[in-house]
């Protein structure tokens, strides 16, 4: 037991102590939130809740049945609206992207990923809301659905490149032409993590409030149709939280539960979906 | 369009049937941008033979077969110069696709589509070429199969994923989904290097017995292969092709010096 000895032991314990720590940081983090969030909104938390729509202040009850509904058609229509656009792009980039448009599309993307949700919200509030006159539930997709593009963009690409050549080069020997190649045998080869992709950008955009501001608006009331202001549960969030009323701050809690089980609930089912293709190819 | 092809000159028996070539290389050379791979080759490869590649790593067997069915310029920076014919047509002259239809491939590492079922993987040639007859495209399947000697093993588990059998299942798998396209020739490029001797030794029974309806090619590592699977085989070396003959006459007694130094094992 030489000194120098003892004190490689001891710098080396240091430095594994801090990694440990900083990681227990990460991981407390969340557990934090999670935790602190189930303690404030459980108690709000109940079948009434999901299924009423709010009551004016200073009525007790009332619920966000609005609010889900809402959030779920909103994300539905941007994901109808981005989800293809961020595939095929994807696949673009994956097969003919190596040259200068291709590198110019994946810069353009990654700054399109980098532009904050607010200015994406302005920009959709000027391109429809403005013209339409109207808050509106499109609005808020478009919305969402710019900020899903790149990122499904660059996830299908990531995937799709995966795909063996000679995959690829197999159907082209068959005498398959290359666009159904690329259709029919290699997207649904990389099918797993390019869906698993949509479901994580799914779960991004049903937590965007700044962007749904100036666009889907909220509304206490049930929607009518896409063209009109729709609740969604982030918003609702939002407005309740800045709210001067407790019981509204404690719905802005219960809201916060309902949609971080949500996001929780496609992540999950985003890791099922990629299981089977990483135990299937050998 | 899977039946616009030339007619298969079935010959009564008794009748001698005059050799003809299904594919005919002139003058060929390719490469990938840099130096040539393939300079001044001219090959037959007879029909209802088969026709043997050997030589060294290297030597340019996978270009020559991979330009047969145009699968060279798929790769970048591929160049190439040269006649190629199928039945006496320029194969340049041809739509690729409509080509590869004729000219069949088997690559060296089994690759079947990791995305569909063993049952899928054989009738993609079929269903993605629009046939829509869902009879038709069982009874080809199950053809396929025999011919390529898997059905009895995989008969009952048609939709597992053809990924999941062995690596010589795999390549009889292969064989099948190129067989189930119906085409004049089929190109295998090294198809057993990947196996072990009992799964080679199947794949090279199933050749002899689908070489009795088309023609194929194979390029090898392996002479004992050559000698047992071929009628013909050509002697390649850095890009040229040094003799080609009767399998018995290039193994037996080579006109080149050079084959007969590879076939004894002095360099290679």
């Amino acid at each position: 037991m030489t000194p120098g000895y003892r004190r490689r032991k001891l710098i080396n314990a240091a430095c594994f102590g801090l990694t440990a720590c900083c990681a227990a940081v990460g991981m407390g983090a969340l557990l934090f939130i999670l935790g602190y969030i189930a303690w404030q909104g459980a108690g709000a938390v109940r079948w009434s809740f999901l299924v009423n729509l709010p009551k004016p202040v200073g009525e007790p009850g009332g619920g966000i049945a609005n609010a889900i509904v809402g959030s779920a058609k909103v994300v539905g229509l941007a994901t109808l609206l981005g989800g293809p656009i961020g595939v095929l792009g994807g696949v673009y980039l994956a097969e003919f992207g190596q040259n200068r448009t291709g590198a110019l599309v994946r810069y353009a993307a990654d700054l399109l990923n980098g532009v904050p949700s607010i200015v994406i919200g302005v920009f959709a509030y000027t391109l429809i809301v403005v013209p339409a006159k109207r808050f509106s539930a499109l609005s808020g997709s478009v919305a969402l659905a710019l900020i899903m593009i790149p990122v499904v963009l660059r996830n299908t690409e990531e995937f799709v490149r995966l795909v063996p050549h000679t995959v690829r080069e197999a159907a082209l020997a068959l005498g398959i032409p290359q666009w159904k190649v690329i259709l029919r045998v290699v997207l649904p080869t990389a099918a797993p993590g390019v869906l698993t992709g949509v479901l994580l950008a799914m779960s991004r955009i049903a937590g965007e409030t700044a962007p749904l501001i100036f666009t889907a608006f909220g509304n206490r009331f049930w929607d009518n149709g896409l063209l009109h202001p729709i609740a969604t549960l982030p918003h609702t969030i939002f407005t309740c939280a800045i709210s001067p009323y407790k019981e509204w701050h404690q719905q802005a809690w219960a809201a916060a539960l309902v949609l971080m089980f949500f996001v929780l609930g496609v992540n999950v089912s985003a890791r099922l979906f990629l299981r089977p293709a990483s135990g299937g190819e050998r | 369009m899977l039946t616009e092809k030339p007619p298969q000159h079935a010959a009564a028996p008794g009748t001698v049937v005059p050799e003809r070539a299904t594919l005919e290389v002139r003058g060929l050379a390719a490469g990938y941008g840099g130096p040539l791979v393939l300079r001044s080759v001219s090959l037959q490869i007879l029909e209802r033979q088969v026709t043997a590649i050997i030589g060294p790593s290297g030597c340019g067997k996978s270009t020559l077969i991979r330009c047969l069915n145009r699968m060279h310029e798929v790769l970048p920076g591929a160049t190439l110069e040269g006649e190629i014919l199928l039945d006496g047509r320029d194969v340049m002259g041809l739509d690729p696709v409509l080509l590869r239809r004729q000219v069949g491939m088997v690559f060296q590492r089994p690759n079947p589509f990791p995305s569909m079922s063993i049952f899928d993987n054989v009738a993609a040639g079929l269903v993605l070429n629009g046939v829509r007859d869902r009879a038709l495209v069982a009874e080809k399947v199950e053809g396929s199969l025999r011919a390529a000697a898997l059905w009895d093993e995989v008969k009952d588990k048609l939709k597992a994923p053809g990924v999941g059998l062995s690596g010589g299942q795999q390549q009889r798998l292969c064989i099948a989904r190129a067989l189930a396209v119906e085409p004049r020739a089929l190109l295998l490029d090294e198809p057993c290097s990947a196996l072990d001797p009992i799964a080679t030794g199947r794949i090279e029974e199933l050749l002899l017995e689908i070489k009795k309806t088309l023609t194929l090619c194979i390029v090898t590592h392996n002479m004992q292969q050559a000698a047992r699977v071929s009628e013909r085989t050509a002697f390649m070396l850095m890009g040229e092709l040094v003799e080609v003959g009767p399998t018995d006459t290039i193994f037996t007694k080579p006109s080149d010096k050079k084959t007969e130094d590879y076939i004894t094992g002095r360099f290679g």
